[in-house]
């Protein structure tokens, strides 16, 4: 029982109660509003350059949206009793605001899709057969038409759906930060900036995530990413990143430097349990060197071939450094006593309900989901993102 | 000096004889029957309330109990616990509580000449102390201090609670619904003394209770009971008569725990030194 354990923790705290499933729970969170804010950057902020990604980012984000509950599930003590958290909310608790939410944006990233979509599944009702057909004629509530002035009204109303979208991803991820931040008890959490950290790390995941399957999936199919959209996305996760990682060491220096009461317990974690999963990994390996590649891919004139290289491998790395953010948050905090004399350890266990292979499996299903929707909304339609007419 | 000389037997004919040893014999089997009758129909009859201890907390019994009329409050006197653990024992019996969890615990201050402070609490303080063998520094001054849940006014774990599962009597406590809690252990986060845990059998939010149950029928909490230094103190602040109103209005200096955290406990402590958290 007391392996790992450094100096008193109160008998209760030996076990961890939220495990890699709550690690998981804001990753797939943040890579669902960062996904749709890079859409909303050219839906709403019109950046051309982005046209290539906006569709496939609005399937990305919702294909993560369906696996998001998953990881929470598997963790409550008990399933069947999640709805009574949408229909007996109490209105004092954070976490009960997350069903609304989390729902709502569902259902304005539906609509999104269908108007953005909306030319492409007419099309292809009229030239599918059989089942998919009826699938088609179902996603265009059996209008098969479109005209001109039907299709600049859409235009309308995606772009004033992906303006709302906005604050709704910011409040969805700052929301879950401040599941976190709210959280007194806890020194590691107990930080109004919290929510501001999960926010920026949440779109620098959604760019990373977008940046590196479509340079995977153009690999896939044969056919060349447009250098041009990638150039943009590495700039504007380097934009990210850099307030991402500012915010992240305020967060840390404003602890240090005021040195309030609990700063000791803070500074141990961070000395002791954390100085590897944080300063080596998150800070050290995938932190300073994606800062330093993005700044030279953002900053010089690098080769296409070079770019195409790059940009997935410092994608990946940040989408490694943002899981780490996620469980030296979580872990972490949970890591410090109350006793505020002692640190507890945690195990990742491979096999358990809560394990490494169960978090895998659920990280790898959006991605699944991904491939089932393209079937239905091609990410690319037609096949050249160059000659797209939305 | 007693008298030596013998009564003499009262001679009865052989009818006279045979009548009353029927009569004797005819009364032992209606007293073995009777008795009988009685013994089974107690253990078929529900225990009524005459069968449970006497009453502990005054005025529960025999009376509507009216939640809005009692404001319940624990007094822990830090000068007066052994660090026996019966306290913790009672707690398990009470309760079943799981191995690796308390819902209760002890733990051992040992306060070193240089200010260096050890704390330990050997499975809670379930099975008492042992000397420590590990420190090799003077030792000024040991304590025990007995923790349980704080029973908040302004109760983290009832705010956090995202479908009302934990919840606030007006008499003074922090409860959970257990048909009711969905076991997202955001409560076991919030609360600042650690008294919360997720039940490895029933997987629902748990912790102490303050023996709610055994309050309402007037009887004081099992830990209290148990104490036999009488460290744990209950009762009800509007009786001017109960012991923990005497303290709380007496000249006394009470200590909660991380005041700072303004969760304004029901749990006092009784000569708490400034190390204890």
């Amino acid at each position: 029982m007391s392996e790992g354990i450094l100096g008193f923790i109160f008998p209760n705290e030996f076990h961890v109660h939220w495990s890699f499933m709550i690690v998981l729970y804001p990753y797939i969170t943040g890579i669902i509003a960062g996904a749709f804010i890079m859409s909303s950057l050219y839906h709403v902020f019109n950046i051309k350059a982005l046209k290539p990604v906006s569709r496939f980012s609005l399937i990305f984000a919702f294909a993560f949206w369906t696996c998001c509950t998953l990881p929470l599930l598997n963790h409550l003590g008990h399933p069947e009793r999640a709805f009574n958290m949408l229909i007996t909310p109490s209105p004092t608790s954070a976490m009960a605001g997350f069903g609304y939410i989390y729902g709502s944006y569902g259902l304005l990233l539906i609509g999104e899709i269908l108007l953005v979509y909306r030319k492409t599944l007419v099309d292809l009702y009229h030239k599918s057969s059989g089942f998919l057909k009826k699938i088609y004629w179902l996603l265009t509530f059996g209008v098969t038409e479109v005209t001109p002035q039907s299709l600049e009204a859409d235009k309308k109303v995606i772009k004033f759906l992906a303006a709302i979208g906005i604050p709704w991803a910011c409040l969805l991820h700052g929301y879950v930060g401040f599941i976190f931040g709210g959280v007194k008890a806890v020194h590691w959490w107990f930080t109004p900036l919290m929510p501001v950290v999960f926010l920026l790390s949440a779109s620098v995941s959604g760019i990373a995530g977008i940046v590196l399957l479509y340079v995977l999936i153009m690999k896939y199919r044969g056919e060349e990413p447009d250098i041009n959209c990638l150039k943009t996305c590495v700039k504007f996760l380097w934009g990210f990143f850099i307030l991402d990682l500012t915010m992240e060491l305020l967060d840390i220096g404003a602890h240090a430097y005021l040195r309030v009461e609990h700063w000791h317990v803070v500074a141990g974690l961070l000395a002791g349990p954390l100085n590897f999963t944080f300063w080596k990994l998150q800070m050290g390996v995938f932190s300073l060197i994606p800062f330093l590649l993005l700044a030279w891919l953002s900053l010089f004139n690098v080769s296409d071939s070079t770019l195409k290289f790059f940009a997935p491998l410092v994608s990946l790395m940040i989408l490694i450094q943002v899981i780490l953010m996620r469980w030296n948050v979580v872990i972490g905090g949970q890591l410090i006593s109350k006793s505020g004399r002692g640190y507890t350890h945690f195990h990742l266990e491979f096999l358990g309900k809560e394990g490494l292979l169960v978090g895998l499996i659920i990280l790898a299903l959006p991605l699944v989901v991904l491939y089932v929707l393209s079937k239905i909304f091609p990410l690319w339609y037609p096949a050249k993102p160059e000659a797209q007419a939305s | 000096m007693s008298s030596r000389s013998k009564a003499r037997p009262q001679v009865i004919d052989k009818e006279e004889a045979r009548r009353l040893i029927d009569r004797d014999r005819r009364s032992f089997i209606k007293k073995v029957l009777g008795g009988a009758i009685a013994g089974s129909l107690l253990m078929v009859l529900e225990a009524g309330g005459e069968l449970l201890p006497p009453e502990q907390i005054p005025g529960i019994r025999g009376e509507k109990y009216d939640i809005t009329k009692r404001r319940f409050a624990f007094v822990v006197d830090i000068t007066k616990c052994i660090g026996c653990g019966s306290c913790c024992v009672a707690d398990k019996r009470e309760y079943n509580v799981p191995d690796h969890f308390a819902r209760t615990w002890i733990e051992r201050y040992l306060i070193a000449e240089d200010g260096e402070v050890f704390v330990d609490s050997p499975d809670g303080g379930l099975h008492g102390f042992t000397p420590r063998t590990d420190i090799d520094k003077p030792i000024r001054d040991a304590f025990f201090v007995p923790k349980l849940c704080n029973m908040c006014k302004e109760a983290p774990c009832v705010q956090v609670c995202p479908v009302g599962a934990t919840f606030k009597t007006p008499d003074g406590f922090v409860i959970i619904d257990y048909k009711r809690c969905v076991g997202c252990a955001y409560c076991v986060q919030a609360c600042p003394y650690g008294v919360r845990y997720i039940h490895p059998v029933l997987h629902t939010a748990d912790k102490c209770t303050w023996c709610y149950h055994r309050v309402r029928r007037g009887l004081l909490p099992a830990c209290v009971n148990a104490c036999p230094t009488k460290a744990r103190k209950f009762g009800d602040l509007n009786d001017k008569d109960s012991e923990v109103y005497k303290i709380l209005h007496g000249p006394s200096i009470l200590t909660v725990l991380k005041k700072e955290m303004g969760t304004e406990p029901n749990l006092y402590y009784l000569g708490a030194r400034q190390e204890v958290i």
